[in-house]
Parts: structure tokens; sequence; C-alpha cells
């Protein structure tokens, strides 16, 4: 088949320009209406549960999992549907363990709920770096991601993509906060959800509307194995691990949890929880269906011909069945996606930096709401220009385990000490430190001596640690320490305050 | 109506009915998502035969097992949804109007 992929493509880039003018348009609007801490960081907490969820699948929706996972499809079969299972489990944990303590006892962050009884200063500091460290690992995956594909798909020089959406990211962020950030999500994810449908009836279309059919031709051309389990879970504790990660690191990434305080309160902290899960699942369904559509329509030789990873299936098969303009705006909304994930991020990071490191920090809590938007502006400005250098630096690399890196840093440093500090009493600001600590560098150098970094990115001939992602054991090494540091220490002032956390946490009062 | 104290109201039988309810669900639901998706990780890891065995034309057990996961998944969070909205909210209504706030 002949494909236009790889070259410039004037349907995507009119409909990306497009893209950029509205979005640009809506943080003019924005910007008007960014002045307060309250605005910046929490979009006045006027987004409704129903808007938030759509926002919420838009940050967890990147271009990484639409044509990473329809990719993994059309060349594993069965092994993508396992893969993207993974992705969705963390949603539920997030609705019944975090969602509205979260929203009823912080402000911003999530560091503001761990530093609620505990020693601000402390707790801060780590509770931060967490939260950087995750910001950062997920941002350079994407970045790089961008810049890959944005080459792949417009012909456009690895360098100049990275370089357009960074500033792009940063005018969204600077200049909108969270409200700008929130509309470009639910743009984004209503564009990558309504394309994704459209492909997928297209796909059903050219089967009769049967998922049997669909089924009958993958196997006749792919062979029964394809779709069986394969070689994805040859070793149940590396899945128990990997799960883990996902599972608890999906609890406590920093641009999800921030997104709770955009809402009015806690009942609709829980109904966009209960949106965003329908969204992502039903968007999960979505790139499955792509993916066997792909490798029958399209083909596996020439999926794997254009990219080996498989990343180009999904618009192949736009291309294949909606012509040169269907391609041009998936295209196009891919790119947005990718706008749209690094917006988010580049915000939590930028907040962790002036909200829990500033104001928390250097200031001890106390500044003036005019003082600490400016300092999240520069920081954002910062966070920003780190991620467009990053993204140029690791041009080229295998940025794989990053993503890996961000859930496991995300499930052992910030979901423990988040978790212990809402429901345990006796939990103290040492020992919290000692679980963010621990959770941090178990997770960090473990993932370097694995099979992910120290064999496939350093090419050693084995891995010094076994397992592929090692969020069984970082997580579980930051729980234990987290308690036996605070059963060794003990904080009256820490546990007094206790009842006021629990009152607040089950009943709001005094939720801001 | 005078003020309470955070400790009288969490002495109170109100608030620690609605405290013990709200996490006797968030407990069985997380357990139940637990099990839902390492039961399925374990189904691959120790029983791919079983996934693997067709259930009608070339559509393998594994397929609906799979997305049943993902659907299973919203219909939790659907129940708390509900329950929450139903139940809990009026729970933590009575108990702000014991407070007099």
């Amino acid at each position: 088949m002949q494909t236009v992929i790889g070259q410039t493509n004037p349907v995507a880039i009119f409909f990306f320009l497009l893209f950029v003018a509205v979005t640009l348009a809506i943080t003019y609007w924005a910007a008007k209406r960014t002045r307060t801490t309250k605005e910046f960081y929490a979009a006045g907490r006027n987004i409704t549960g129903f808007q938030n969820g759509l926002a919420l699948a838009g940050d967890y929706m990147s271009a990484a999992s639409f044509l990473g996972i329809a990719g993994l499809v059309s060349t594993k079969g069965y092994d993508g549907l396992i893969y993207s299972v993974g992705w969705l489990v963390g949603w539920p944990i997030i609705m019944f363990l975090i969602a509205e303590p979260l929203r009823n006892l912080g402000k911003y962050t999530f560091a503001d709920v761990v530093a609620y009884r505990l020693s601000q200063r402390p707790i801060r500091s780590a509770a931060a770096l967490g939260s950087i460290i995750t910001v950062l690992t997920y941002l350079t995956a994407q970045m790089v991601g961008a810049g890959t594909l944005v080459k792949l798909m417009f012909g456009l020089p690895y360098e100049v993509a990275v370089v357009i959406v960074g500033c792009l990211m940063i005018a969204y962020v600077l200049f909108g906060g969270m409200l700008a950030t929130t509309w470009v999500q639910i743009i984004k994810a209503v564009l990558l959800l309504g394309g994704a449908t459209l492909l997928v009836i297209l796909t059903l279309a050219q089967f009769g509307f049967s998922y049997g059919e669909l089924f009958n031709q993958a196997a006749q051309k792919y062979g029964d194995k394809f779709l069986e389990p394969g070689g994805l879970v040859t070793n149940p504790v590396d899945a128990f691990s990997l799960g883990l990660a996902l599972m608890f690191g999906t609890a406590g990434l920093p641009h999800i949890l921030m997104r709770f305080y955009t809402v009015p309160n806690a009942k609709e902290a829980r109904k966009s929880v209960f949106y965003a899960t329908g969204f992502i699942g039903y968007f999960y369904i979505l790139t499955f269906t792509i993916g066997f559509g792909a490798a029958i329509l399209v083909g596996q030789d020439i999926i794997k011909g254009i990219d080996k990873g498989g990343n180009m299936a999904a618009p192949l098969l736009a291309e294949v069945l909606g012509g040169n303009i269907f391609l041009g705006f998936l295209a196009a909304v891919a790119f947005a996606t990718i706008l749209a994930v690094v917006a988010g991020l580049t915000l939590a990071g930028a907040s962790a930096l002036s909200h829990d490191l500033y104001v928390g920090v250097i200031r001890k809590g106390v500044s003036a709401e005019k003082e600490e938007v400016k300092v999240a502006k520069i920081a954002t400005l910062i966070l920003g220009v780190t991620a467009i250098f990053l993204g140029i630096i690791f041009k080229g690399q295998n940025v794989a385990f990053m993503v890996g890196l961000a859930f496991a840093v995300a499930a052992s440093a910030n979901f423990p000490a988040l978790f212990m500090s809402i429901v345990w009493k006796r939990f103290t600001t040492k020992g919290a430190v000692a679980s963010i600590i621990t959770g941090l560098v178990l997770a960090t150098v473990l993932i370097i001596l694995s099979p992910t970094v120290w064999v496939d990115v350093f090419k050693n001939p084995a891995p010094v640690f076994p397992l592929k992602n090692p969020g069984l054991i970082s997580m579980a090494a930051a729980f234990i320490v987290g308690i036996i540091v605070s059963l060794a220490t003990r904080e009256t002032q820490a546990e007094a305050k206790f009842e006021e956390e629990k009152l607040r946490t089950y009943v709001g009062i005094g939720a801001e | 109506m005078t003020k309470k104290s955070a400790h009288e109201i969490l002495e109170d039988e109100e608030f620690k009915a609605l405290a013990q309810q709200k996490n006797l669900i968030s407990l069985i639901l997380t357990i139940l998502e637990l099990v839902i998706y390492f039961g399925f990780i374990s189904l691959i890891a120790f029983n791919k035969p079983f996934l693997a065995s067709k259930l009608s034309g070339s559509m393998t057990v594994g397929i609906p097992i799979g997305i049943g996961v993902i659907v299973f998944s919203w219909i939790l969070t659907g129940i708390y949804v509900n329950w929450a909205n139903k139940k809990y909210d009026r729970m933590v209504e009575n108990v702000k109007n014991k407070i007099g706030g």
C-alpha cells in the first residue's frame, strides 16, 4: 500500500493549526480568569464532575497509550489487551481510597494532605521531590515520543517538533493556568474519543459490524495464537510487580491528583472518577478493536515496516479507511493529545515547585497571593524549558523505561505516604519522610539495575535485579519503612490533630 | 445548638456508623478490584490454555474476560458512586446538622 505518512501533510497541518487556534483563544479567555492561586492551580474550583472526568481521561490517555496500545495489539494480538487492562485498574483504587479524602483535606497538591498534621518543611521537601521526579520522567518520555511521532506524521524535524510542543504547553499553563489546561484536556479527550470511535465504526463496517468476523479473519491471517495470551506474562512475580506499580502508581500521579482540587467538593470529585474510568475503559476497548482492524486491513508487515514498535498502526488504518483527510485528522488529534498531556504534567510540576517548595519550604508557608502566582509562573517557565531540553538530549534514546519509572516512583514514594497520612493516627513526620525517600531511591535504583534499563538500555548481558518493574519491592519497602520509623518515633502534636483530620476526611468540614 | 468539639463528634454513634460503613464499602470494593485484576494476571500466568480455549468461532475465552475486567472495574466505581450519592451524603448531612454547621 502507498502511504503519505512521514511526508508533510497539509490536512494534518490544517487540523492541527485549527486546534492550536482554538486552544490559544481559550487560553486568552482563561488568562483573564487566572489571577489568584485558587484560579491558577485549581481553575477556581468551578469545574463540574463530568468536565473533570473528561479532563482526567484527557490527562491519562496519552499518545503513547493511543498509538502504542493500538500498535501493540496489531503486532502482538491478545497481549496488547492484557497490557491495556493494567492501565485502567488504578482508577477504582483512586475512587475507593484517595479521591474524597484528598479533596476534603488538601488545597492544591497532594503534599497538602501529607503535610496536614505533620511538619510542613520536611514533608513538603520530600513530597515535592517525589512529585518532581514523577513529573520529569513522565514528561521526558512524552517529549521524546512527541518529537518522534510528529516527525513520523508531519515530516517535521525532531527538534522543531519538541520546541513547538514545549512552547505551546508553556503558553497554555503560563497564561491560562489550570482553567486553560482543563479545557485543553476536555477538547483533546472529546477529539480523541470521537476520532477513535469513528475509526472503530469504519473498521467494523468492513466486517459486517461483527466482532466474531473480525476475530475470525484475524485468526485466519495470523493463526489462533493471535487471540491467545502469548509471551507478555511469563514470570508471574514480574507481572504482579508491574501490576502493582500501574495500579497504585495511577493513584500517586501528581497531575492526576491535582485535578481533584478543580471541582467544588468531594461529591463532584467522586463523580469525576466514575466518568473518567468509563471514558478510559471505553477508549481501551476502542484501541483493542483498532489494533485488530489494523492487523487485518493494513497488515503487520506494513505497520512494522514504517515503525518497528507498531506506533503507526492506528494512523495507517485511518488512511486505509478514510484516506488522507482522516489520516490528517487523526495525526492532528495525536499531536493535540501530546500537547494536553505535557501541559497537565507541567502544571503539576510547577505547583510542586511553587506551592510546596517555594511557599511551603522556603517561605515557611507565608506568601502573598500575587507573589505565589508569580512564582508559579516562573516555575512553569523553568519546567517547560527543562522539558524541551530533556526532550532534545534524550533524542533517539530508548525512553520506554521512563514511564515505568514514573509509575514506580508514584506508587512507592507518593502513594504510601499519602495513604498512611490519611488513615493512620500514629504516622509521623520522620516516618513519612523515610517512606518517601525509601520509595523514591529504591524505585529509581532498582529500575536502573532491572532488565528494562540494565539490559535494554545499557546493553549488559544480565540484569542485577530480576524484575522489570520494581513496584512490588519498592512499594512494600516504602510502607514497611514508613510504619517502622513512625512506631519508633512519636509526634503527639500530629496525633492530637488526627481527630480534626478524620472529621474533615469523612464529612468535609473546613474543606477548601 | 452549641458547637461540638471534633472529639465529641467522633464519639457520636452516627459518625461512627458513617465512618465504619464508608471504610467497609471502600475495603470490600478495593479487595474486589485487586482480586479481579490479579486474578486475571494469575489466569494468564498459570492457566493460559483456559484463556486460549475457543468460545465461538475464533473468539477465545480470554477476550471477554479481558474486556470484562475493564467493564467490571467501571461497574465497581459506579456501585461506589451510587452508594455514596444515595446513602453516604445523607449520613454526612445528618452529622453536619448535629454539629450545627
